[in-house]
């Protein structure tokens, strides 16, 4: 088993964060994990990214060009990447604030409106813990009880009182996301 | 037993970590990206509330590289870490410290260059490592961590060879090494060592009181008479020729039937072991020969397997080609050696390397 998995959208929608707590709950489970963020321009440009990869064998090149799975959240990132994913991989996406939808037909595409959701519920930090429970009910790379201990190995002792927000906003994205096709 | 204590860190904020560890004395930094972690991570860990470990933010690198000087003068444990730009600062000071052969580590976490260049990785100070970043006839003892592991383990390791042969140990990483996380297990802590202790290992040499001896110990690297400073540079050289005959340390990755040999270190090496599973998919006989340490250089392995008949050497580096020239010293003609690299910070991935590989070796 190996997962290559990017991550991007704007910095502050905690796309970093969400690829540490994913690394973490590999790392629970006793599996390879590397984790490559972008640092660069970009950065500084306020969009973000993220490599995460997990593995059962010890894992060679921290660097991709394609990917298992995109997660995209934003239009930016789409542009970028909607072309990196290998065919038949998935492609998962919050549509708040794309314009141009994914068109690819040799993929798996999923929506999830995470951040309407968020806002509805007025748990606006929630957004990305929301959109990795979508992803891990789409791909289970890792075990639930294995993801709530990175969960609680990623986030420092002040945050844990969030922890069954937290819990609760994977639980709930994994019940909002949508194929789209 | 005791549970392996296993973290998901970056490669700057283990070599913190690792520094703690080890009983070091002392760490004098001036912030970079993309190595600031280094020292942010030492200033939350607060290990002079522990250990007794100084942690001090200079005022430039010139004086960072000259603080680990003075405390490396005295048999002190000491380090300074910074990325490029500010490795070239401290040029001069590395040059003083071969040469009044004091123990240190440094650690550079290489960036885009030349000049301010970029923050984004590189592995364009291979030649300012290896063969000189400073002025005289001196080596650098140079370690090249691939894996965040590494950087945890070559923290301890550089400071043990450094004071095994008093000169100072580089940690060239780069960038991607040090921004990327991985699993890592920690050590046990040791203690920092004694004013005793260091007086009795590094009496002999140390400016670290003079006790009962007849001389004291002066540390300097002036020597006006030429015969006096022609008999430091033959110690020098002595010393190097031991550790290029001792401290040689590489790794092989499916090198025992290859017919061609990658050549790579650091995040290169870790993209090219990559390449070589994707090139045997293929049914392409291909190798990785990783130096670990850049300085002194595996030629003899190298050598080795052209004698053996390898068809071909790519050496595969984040620079315009650089190691490329030691890996030719070592193949003395026998067999084509290329390059391959992308400069200016871009990152190169293991399809483009086996591409490269194919115009350049299997034509």
């Amino acid at each position: 088993m190996k997962e290559t998995i990017i991550i991007a959208g704007f910095g502050g929608q905690g796309v970093l964060s969400m690829g540490k707590i994913l690394a973490y709950s590999g790392v629970m489970q006793d599996l390879e994990v590397t984790w490559m963020p972008s640092y660069g321009p970009e950065m500084r440009g306020g969009t973000a990214n993220v490599t995460v990869i997990i593995s059962d064998k010890r894992i060679s090149s921290p660097v991709a060009d394609s990917y298992d799975t995109a997660i995209i959240l934003n239009q930016q990132s789409m542009d970028k990447f909607e072309s990196k994913v290998k065919p038949g991989g998935i492609l998962i996406y919050d549509t708040n604030g794309i314009i141009t939808p994914p068109t690819r037909t040799d993929i798996e595409i999923y929506s999830i409106d995470a951040a309407t959701e968020c806002a509805r519920l007025g748990q606006a930090k929630m957004f990305n813990t929301m959109i990795l429970g979508g992803y891990l009910k789409i791909k289970p790379v890792v075990e639930m009880e294995y993801v709530m201990q990175g969960l609680k190995k990623s986030l420092p002792e002040r945050a844990w009182k969030f922890l069954p927000q937290n819990e609760a906003a994977i639980q709930h994205g994994a019940e909002i996301i949508k194929k789209v096709r | 037993m005791a549970e392996k204590e296993v973290k998901l860190m970056k490669g700057n904020e283990v070599i913190a970590h690792a520094a703690v560890r080890c009983g070091c004395d002392g760490y004098f930094g001036y912030p970079i990206t993309p190595q600031s972690e280094v020292m942010e991570t030492l200033m939350e860990l607060k290990p002079w509330e522990s250990t007794g470990m100084v942690v001090l933010q200079a005022e430039s690198e010139v004086s960072s590289i000259n603080m680990v000087y003075g405390g490396a003068a005295t048999g002190k444990k000491v380090m300074t870490s910074s990325s490029s730009p500010g490795v070239s600062l401290m040029s001069e000071g590395l040059s003083y410290l071969a040469a009044c052969e004091l123990p240190c580590l440094v650690v550079n976490c290489q960036r885009g260059g030349p000049g301010l260049g970029t923050i984004q990785p590189s592995q364009g100070d291979y030649f300012q490592a290896c063969k000189g970043g400073g002025h005289g006839d001196f080596h650098l003892l140079v370690l090249a961590p691939a894996s965040v592991q590494e950087m945890y383990d070559f923290v301890g390791l550089g400071f043990d060879l450094a004071f095994k042969y008093r000169i100072p140990a580089l940690l060239l990483a780069d960038g991607a090494i040090g921004q990327m996380m991985e699993k890592v297990v920690f050590s046990p802590q040791l203690p920092r060592r004694s004013d005793e202790q260091i007086a009795q290992e590094c009496g002999s040499w140390a400016a670290c009181g003079k006790g009962s001896r007849k001389e004291r110990n002066v540390a300097t690297s002036l020597f006006l008479q030429p015969d006096e400073l022609e008999v430091l540079n033959d110690r020098l050289q002595a010393k190097y020729r031991e550790i290029e005959a001792n401290e040689v340390r590489y790794e092989e990755f499916m090198c025992d039937d290859a017919e061609y040999i990658l050549v790579a270190f650091g995040s290169s090496a870790r993209i090219c072991s990559a390449t070589v599973e994707m090139a045997r998919e293929q049914g392409i006989k291909l190798g990785l020969l990783r130096p670990i340490t850049l300085y002194p250089f595996p030629y003899e392995p190298l050598k080795q397997m052209a004698e053996r008949g390898v068809k071909g050497f790519m050496s595969v580096e984040l620079n315009a080609g650089q190691m490329v020239e030691d890996v030719r010293l070592a193949i003395e003609g026998k067999a084509p050696v290329t390059h391959y690299g992308r400069t200016g910070g871009v990152i190169f991935n293991p399809e483009s390397v086996l591409e490269a590989l194919k115009t350049n070796l299997l034509k």
